[in-house]
C-alpha cells in the first residue's frame, strides 16, 4: 500500500510552549484516520500543519510527492507549499466560506483562479459536486443564507472541487447545532465509503468508531495510541486514553 | 428680489465653471489618494519594517499637519527649492496626498477587520497572497471601508474650497472674485455654499448606492 501522508519529527512551538513534538505520521492512501484528544493535545495543530497553515519548526512533510522541510521557512519554498495545498484539501471548524460568493462561486474559485479551469467547466463540475452534497438547489445562495450545516456541506464541496489526494477535516461538526451535525457526517461518511484519503479531527466517537480505519489518540503534542477504530475505542490499551474515553462518557 | 436673481443670473456662468474645478479637484484628489493610500496601507500591513515605518511616519506627519499648511509649502513652498508648479497641479497635488494619508488608514484597518478564517479558506485551496488579496479580502473589504471613504470624500469636496488660497479658480474663489465686483456677499457665498451642498449630497447619493451594491450577499 502505498503512503500518502508522511510526517516525520514534525515540530511546532509557540513561544516556549511546544504543541508539537516530533510527531511522526504516515497515512496510507485510502485510509481514514481519526484525531482525537482533549483540547491543547495539539491534534487541530498537526492538521493545520499538514496543509502548512502553520509553519513546521522542524521535521519535514511529504504528501505525494511533494515534500516541505520543516527545518526552512514556508516563504522560502512557496511552490512546494502552494502545490501540497492543491493535493490536500481543508475543511474548517468555522467553514469559511467566501461570504461575498455564491455558493456555486465558492466551490469553482479554486478551480478558476488557482487551477486555470475554463468557468464554463468549473461550474458544471461544481452544480455536480452542489448535487452530491444535497445542495442543487443552493447553487446561488449566499452563505448568509444558509444554515451551518448547509455552510459546512458547501465548504465540503469546495475542497472537494480541487481534486484532492488527502482531505482534512478540523472539528467540522463543532460549530453545528446538533440536530445540523448528522448531514454533515453523512456527507463525510459518502467520501469514506469512497476510500479517500481522510484525516478527520473530531470529538464525535461513534462517527469515528464507525467511520474510521484508524484512531490516533494525541495528548501533550505527542502521540500517545493508535490503532485500528474498533480495537481502539473497545480495548484502549495506555491508562490516559481510557481515561479521556470514560470522561468523554460521562462516567 | 429682481435684483437678486438678476445678480445671480449673472454669476451662475463663473461659479459653474468654479463647481468644475471643484468637481476635478476632488475626484482627482480622491483617485491618486485612493491609490497612494492602498500601497500605504499594503506596507503599513506589511512584516518588513522598512516597508512598515515610513508609512507610519508619513500618515502621521500628513495628518498632523494643517492642509492649508500642506498647499502652501507645495505651492509657495516649492519654488525656492527650485520646483515651480502651477495652482492647480499644486492643489492636486497636496489633495492627493493629504488623502491618501486618511485613506490609507481606513483601507489598512478595514483589511484587518477580514477574519484571518478568509486568509486560511483561500490559502487552503492553493491561492497565492495576491490572488487572496485580490479575490477574498479585498472585496469584503471595501464594504467595511465604504462608509468611511464616503465620508472622507465629501469632506475633500469641501476641502478643495482651500485651493483659492493658491489662486484655484475653484468655486469659493469664483465667489470671492464675484464679490469684490459686486458686494453681493451674502447672495454669492450662500449660492456657493449651495453648490457645495448640492455636491456632497450627490456623492452621498452615490456612496449609498455603491454600499448596497457591495452588501448583495448579507442578509436584510
Amino acid at each position: 500500500m502505498t503512503t500518502m501522508i508522511e510526517a516525520a519529527g514534525l515540530t511546532k512551538r509557540f513561544g516556549d510552549v511546544t504543541v508539537l513534538d516530533a510527531v511522526n505520521l504516515a497515512v496510507a492512501k485510502g485510509e481514514v484516520v481519526a484525531l482525537i484528544g482533549p483540547s491543547g493535545s495539539g491534534k487541530t495543530t498537526l492538521l493545520r500543519l499538514l496543509n502548512c497553515l502553520e509553519a513546521p519548526d522542524g521535521g519535514t512533510l511529504r504528501v505525494g510527492a511533494i515534500t516541505v522541510d520543516g527545518g526552512r521557512p514556508l516563504a522560502r519554498q512557496k511552490a512546494a507549499v502552494r502545490a501540497l495545498r492543491q493535493h490536500v484539501g481543508f475543511v474548517f471548524q468555522t467553514f469559511n466560506l467566501f461570504p461575498h460568493r455564491t455558493a456555486l462561486e465558492n466551490v469553482t474559485e479554486g478551480p478558476v483562479v488557482v487551477k486555470g479551469v475554463p468557468r464554463a467547466t468549473a461550474e458544471a463540475a461544481g452544480r455536480a459536486l452542489l448535487a452530491r452534497v444535497g445542495l442543487a438547489e443552493k447553487a446561488d445562495a449566499y452563505p448568509s443564507s444558509l444554515s451551518g450545516g448547509q455552510q459546512q456541506r458547501v465548504a465540503i464541496a469546495r475542497a472537494l472541487a480541487m481534486e484532492p489526494d488527502v482531505l482534512l477535516f478540523d472539528e467540522p461538526t463543532s460549530a453545528l447545532d446538533p440536530e445540523l451535525v448528522g448531514e454533515v457526517l453523512a456527507v463525510i461518511r459518502g467520501l469514506a465509503a469512497e476510500h479517500r484519503t481522510m484525516v478527520i479531527v473530531t470529538h464525535e466517537m461513534a462517527f469515528a468508531r464507525d467511520v474510521a480505519d484508524r484512531v490516533i489518540f494525541m495528548e501533550g503534542g505527542r502521540i500517545v495510541e493508535q490503532g485500528p477504530a474498533r480495537a481502539f475505542f473497545d480495548t484502549p490499551q495506555e491508562p490516559r486514553t481510557r481515561r479521556f474515553l470514560a470522561r468523554l462518557r460521562g462516567e | 428680489m429682481d435684483g437678486v436673481l438678476a445678480s445671480l443670473a449673472q454669476a451662475a456662468p463663473f461659479l459653474l465653471k468654479g463647481a468644475v474645478y471643484t468637481v476635478v479637484l476632488s475626484i482627482g484628489g480622491m483617485t491618486f489618494g485612493l491609490l497612494l493610500g492602498f500601497v500605504l496601507a499594503l506596507m503599513r500591513l506589511s512584516p518588513l519594517k522598512v516597508l512598515r515605518w515610513p508609512a507610519r511616519v508619513y500618515v502621521s506627519f500628513i495628518r498632523g499637519t494643517p492642509l492649508l499648511v500642506q498647499l502652501f509649502i507645495i505651492y509657495y513652498g516649492l519654488p525656492q527649492a527650485g520646483i515651480r508648479l502651477d495652482p492647480i497641479p499644486s492643489a492636486l497635488i497636496g489633495f492627493s496626498l493629504n488623502m491618501a494619508a486618511y485613506t490609507s488608514e481606513i483601507l489598512r484597518g478595514a483589511i484587518a477587520s477580514i477574519d484571518r478564517g478568509q486568509w486560511e479558506a483561500s490559502y487552503s485551496i492553493g491561492m497565492t497572497p495576491a490572488q487572496t488579496l485580490r479575490r477574498t479580502i479585498l472585496p469584503q473589504a471595501a464594504r467595511v471601508a465604504l462608509p468611511a471613504l464616503g465620508n472622507s470624500f465629501v469632506s475633500l469636496v469641501k476641502d478643495t474650497s482651500l485651493a483659492a488660497t493658491i489662486q484655484v479658480p475653484e468655486l469659493f474663489r469664483q465667489a470671492q472674485l464675484i464679490t469684490a465686483r459686486t458686494y453681493e456677499v451674502f447672495t454669492m457665498y450662500l449660492a456657493a455654499a449651495a453648490l457645495y451642498w448640492v455636491l456632497s449630497t450627490a456623492l452621498s447619493w452615490g456612496q449609498h448606492r455603491l454600499e448596497a451594491r457591495a452588501s448583495r450577499h448579507v442578509k436584510a
